[in-house]
This record gives C-alpha cells, sequence and structure tokens, in this order.
C-alpha cells in the first residue's frame, strides 16, 4: 500500500517536471518573439514596414535601410539551392534504400550523417577554394559573363550541397520504413521496380520526404556563414546569378561590429531578425500542414 | 497427377537465409511438389516450417531480400522461372499474391483496381472501366461500393480492402493466386465471404493458400501440403490428406498433438 502510494507520487512528480520543463520552452520562444518584437520598435516608428521591405537603397549612414536586396538575394539562394539539391537528394535517397547492397549502405549512411554534421564553416572554406574558382573559370565562360566566382550562384552550389544530407537521409528513413509487405503486393502486380517507387513508394514514403525538403529549406535559408563567405556580400539588387548579392542573415553578420553604437541600425537588424523567425515560423506551420493533408490523402493501411 | 493437369512443378527447392555472420540457416529442404490447375491447394503445417517461403518462391519474391538464397526449379506451366529470359515482372504478373494484410494503394477505389492494368500500358477509359467493374463484380464488392468508387481505399472496412486488393490482383488478369494467411486478421464475417470467393475463384484459378486454421484447409482444399520444419511430408489429395493420413507426423498435426510445439 505505502510503496503503491510511492510509485504513484513519483508518477505525478514526473508529470510535473515535464509540465514546467515544455512551459519553459513555450516562454523561452515567445520571449524571444517579444523582444524581436520590441526591439525592431524605433525602426518600424521612424519608417514604415512597406518602404523598409521594398526600398532598394540600404545606407545606414544616410539613414537609409532598404531590406530589398536581402531579401530577393535570401530567396534566390535559397530557392536556387532547393531546386538543385532537391531532384539530386532524392533520387540518391532512392539509389541508396532501393538498389544498394546492404552491406555498402549502412556505411554510406553513417557517412551521410558525418556530412550533415560537419560545421558550415568548413563548407564555406571549401567553397572558397573549389567553388569560387570553378564558377569564375568554368561557369561564367560557359555563360559568357564576366564573375568573380564570388556570387549568388557559388552560394546556392554550397548551400545545396548542406542542403544534400538532410533530404537524402530522411528521405532514405522514410523509404526503408516501408513494410515488406507492401513493395511484394505491387511487385506481385507486374510492377516493374520503377514503377512501383514512381507509383507506390514515392507517395508512401511523401510526408516524410516533404519534412526532409522542409527540414533542408530551413537549412538553406538560415545558413549564415558559408553564404556570406562566398556570396560577395553586396547589397544590391542582383543583375543575374553571378553577381554578388547579399542575404538576410549575411546582413546581420555583416554589420555585427557596428551594430551596437547606432541605435537606428540596430533597430533595423533586430527587425531582420524578425523577419527571418517569422518566415521560418511561417513555413513549419504551413509544412506541418501540407504533410498531414498528405498523410491522410496517402495513407495505405 | 496426369501431366496436364499441373500448373505448378517445384523441383529441387531449397531455399537458405543468411545472417548477418554468413551463416546459412536452411529453410526449405528440398522441396518437390506438383501443384495441379485449376483448384485450391493448402500448405499447412506449424509455424515457422516455411509456409510463406515457399508461397513466394513461386513469385519470386525472394529477389528483392539479398539475404535468401534459392535453389531448385520452379516451373509454371513449361517456363522455369528461375531460369528464364522473360522479365521478372512479366512473371510475376502471371501470379497474384494476397497476403495476409490488405494494403491498398494510397489513392481511391477505383485507381486501386485500374492500377494493375495501368502498369500494363491499358488507359483507354472504357476499357478500364469494365476490368473495375468486371473484378468488383467478381469479388462481390460492386454492389456495396459501386456508388463510392472515388473514395479513398482506406475507407472501406478491412474485410473489404481484403477484397479489394483480391479485385486489383484479378485485374492483371493471372493464372495463379498465392495466398498467405488471408483471413487471419479479419472478421468470421468477413473470413466467411473471402472463402466463399476462394471456392468460387478455384474454378478459373489456380490458388495456392497458406493457413493456420486446419478447419479452414479442410473446408476449401483440393489439395493439401503438409510442410514440417522445412521439409514436405505428405502431400496429397484433402479426402485422403485428412480422412487417411500416412505418416505418424501428419496424424499428429491434424488432431492436435504435435510434440515440441
Amino acid at each position: 500500500m505505502k510503496q503503491q502510494k510511492a510509485r504513484s507520487n513519483l508518477d505525478k512528480t514526473i508529470k510535473y517536471i515535464m509540465v514546467i520543463i515544455i512551459l519553459a520552452v513555450f516562454i523561452f520562444f515567445a520571449a524571444l518573439f517579444i523582444m524581436l518584437l520590441q526591439r525592431s520598435q524605433l525602426i518600424l516608428s521612424r519608417y514604415p514596414v512597406w518602404e523598409l521591405l521594398f526600398s532598394s537603397e540600404w545606407d545606414p549612414n544616410k539613414g537609409l535601410y532598404g531590406f530589398l536586396p536581402a531579401v530577393t538575394g535570401t530567396f534566390f539562394v535559397t530557392v536556387f539551392s532547393l531546386m538543385i539539391a532537391v531532384p539530386i537528394s532524392i533520387l540518391s535517397a532512392v539509389y541508396i534504400s532501393e538498389y544498394m547492397p546492404s552491406a555498402v549502405k549502412s556505411y554510406f549512411q553513417a557517412f551521410i550523417d558525418v556530412l550533415a554534421g560537419v560545421p558550415s564553416v568548413v563548407f564555406g572554406l571549401c567553397a572558397l577554394l573549389v567553388l569560387v574558382p570553378f564558377t569564375r573559370d568554368v561557369m561564367g565562360p560557359l555563360f559568357g559573363v564576366n564573375t568573380t566566382g564570388m556570387c549568388v550562384f557559388t552560394a546556392a552550389l554550397v548551400l545545396a550541397a548542406m542542403v544534400f544530407p538532410v533530404i537524402i537521409s530522411l528521405t532514405v528513413e522514410s523509404l526503408s520504413i516501408l513494410p515488406i509487405g507492401l513493395r511484394e503486393q505491387f511487385l506481385s502486380l507486374g510492377a516493374t521496380k520503377w514503377q512501383l517507387i514512381e507509383t507506390v513508394l514515392f507517395r508512401a514514403a511523401g510526408p516524410g520526404i516533404i519534412s526532409g525538403i522542409i527540414l533542408g529549406f530551413g537549412r538553406a535559408f538560415g545558413e549564415t556563414m558559408a553564404v556570406v563567405m562566398v556570396i560577395g556580400n553586396k547589397n544590391i539588387l542582383i543583375p543575374s546569378v553571378f553577381s554578388p548579392g547579399q542575404t538576410l542573415p549575411g546582413l546581420i553578420v555583416g554589420s555585427f561590429s557596428e551594430m551596437m553604437s547606432v541605435p537606428e541600425h540596430q533597430s533595423a537588424l533586430i527587425f531582420v531578425s524578425l523577419i527571418l523567425f517569422i518566415i521560418v515560423l511561417f513555413f513549419n506551420i504551413l509544412a506541418n500542414i501540407i504533410k498531414n493533408k498528405l498523410k491522410s490523402r496517402w495513407r495505405y493501411e | 497427377m496426369p501431366k496436364k493437369e499441373i500448373e505448378i512443378r517445384i523441383r529441387n527447392l531449397n531455399i537458405y537465409s543468411i545472417n548477418k555472420k554468413q551463416k546459412y540457416s536452411h529453410i526449405l529442404k528440398d522441396v518437390s511438389l506438383d501443384i495441379p490447375k485449376n483448384r485450391l491447394t493448402s500448405i499447412i503445417g506449424p509455424s515457422g516450417c516455411g509456409k510463406t517461403t515457399l508461397l513466394k518462391s513461386i513469385n519470386r519474391l525472394h529477389d528483392i531480400q539479398e539475404n535468401i538464397r534459392v535453389e531448385g526449379q520452379i516451373f509454371i506451366g513449361d517456363e522455369d522461372i528461375y531460369n528464364t529470359r522473360r522479365q521478372v515482372n512479366e512473371l510475376r504478373r502471371k501470379v497474384g499474391l494476397i497476403a495476409q494484410r490488405p494494403y491498398p494503394l494510397p489513392a481511391n477505389i477505383y485507381d486501386n483496381v485500374a492500377f494493375g492494368p495501368r502498369l500494363h500500358g491499358k488507359r483507354k477509359k472504357s476499357e478500364l472501366d469494365d476490368i473495375v467493374e468486371s473484378c468488383l463484380k467478381r469479388t462481390y464488392l460492386w454492389e456495396e461500393i459501386k456508388d463510392r468508387l472515388k473514395e479513398p481505399a482506406v475507407a472501406l472496412s478491412i474485410g473489404q480492402q481484403q477484397r479489394l486488393c483480391i479485385a486489383r490482383a484479378l485485374a492483371v488478369e493471372p493464372e495463379v493466386i498465392l495466398c498467405d494467411e488471408i483471413t487471419s486478421a479479419l472478421d468470421p464475417i468477413s473470413s466467411e465471404k473471402i472463402e466463399s470467393l476462394l471456392l468460387a475463384l478455384r474454378q478459373d484459378y489456380t490458388i495456392v493458400m497458406v493457413s493456420h486454421v486446419l478447419r479452414q484447409a479442410r473446408r476449401l482444399s483440393d489439395y493439401v501440403v503438409f510442410l514440417y520444419f522445412g521439409e514436405v511430408v505428405e502431400a496429397g489429395s484433402a479426402k485422403e490428406f485428412f480422412e487417411f493420413p500416412r505418416d505418424q507426423r501428419t496424424k499428429n498435426y491434424i488432431s492436435g498433438i504435435m510434440p515440441g510445439l
């Protein structure tokens, strides 16, 4: 009897501890948001939001805070890198999960997980040594443009390389957990391997693959260091992908040291953080909605 | 059995599974069998004796698992399916598989049945409509769901899903249908429907069924194969098998006294 009571007390205590932890996480999240909101008040009171977002002049010394170059730069770099990364990663994942002999497979998966954990500055450094000259000497002449190699294109390539392991790993995972019975039933209808993959497995694993792409998006969108190292950091509206550009996280890092002195400048950069925060939040919510829709639509059991 | 009545001939089939340490375990030991055409043959035996392994080998489904090795010959008609120039998906098309639990395609009912014909290049709407209707009628589903063809297949009851999977298998016009304990996840009423369906289908298809339920095997089978630890102990017509079993192990199994189980 006594022992029973102690056990149920422990049960309750642990539950309360977990509730407190969860609350703390939520409060932290809310506090972060409120802090960013509060600290961007200054710049927002002086300039209307639309002017900040859609003006392309950036010169804090003259009181010009136009985020459009950084916004479009971020957009292009992210979308471009995902356009490269998504098809390649999904095909690689299909190969690893469906075609590769299992003896090699586990090594390969471990290798990809390591790649996902490599610090971004390492990627940036390698890109500086390899991709920048590649863009300058090969891609530039190929498309007939003059480029230093420090440009949006190179940044997108680095990001794509950093996004591969994320998407591959989640896609492999979600393909591997599909039951063998599912494959057997559709193979028995006379499907070839590719028909099986294309018509059945992609749907059944769809929600997992989407999660991978979203995570990849998050990584590409918020990546700072590797991009700053190769994009050229020029706050202009990019005329082509071979021109230097700027991203939102890059903007913060670039003026990080000076920002403390001028309150308006500081507030402008905090506003940038707020935008990043809101976009990531928005995309995660959207992604969850899409994922759940697909999950109920592409249910196989 | 006269040769023309035989659909599947299995000769000296040995199947091994290889574990991570490269150790072989012998799952099927030198199995030789004749399976009659347009009859229902049951494979019975205790759990883990290789029934499902034997069943899947008829459809070359072990090909997708690296750790299984198959030796021997299986003839369907005159073709040795493990030694042929035809593509494996062409072979599998002639042999349908119904599994323990149904896996409908993540799509609506119509697309589930039309899936197979579409794989093989049938695209004409009228032709597909006919196939869907006739296959659903053969599996007694048409009256139940003819107004709901555009609803997702997972919305059906599990018994209906199982019949949908049978309809889907029939749609690619197989000659052989493999059934792997297809009623074990179903309630008694759904099971009964499936059983009467199997009895109707055996006129036109060669059905090979794995069953755990002896009474079911007795009710449905024309022929019975008794597997015990990877060996065929006894095979013969159902009547003889159940009424005059020859082997002591068969006698024990069908009377429910199996030592070591």
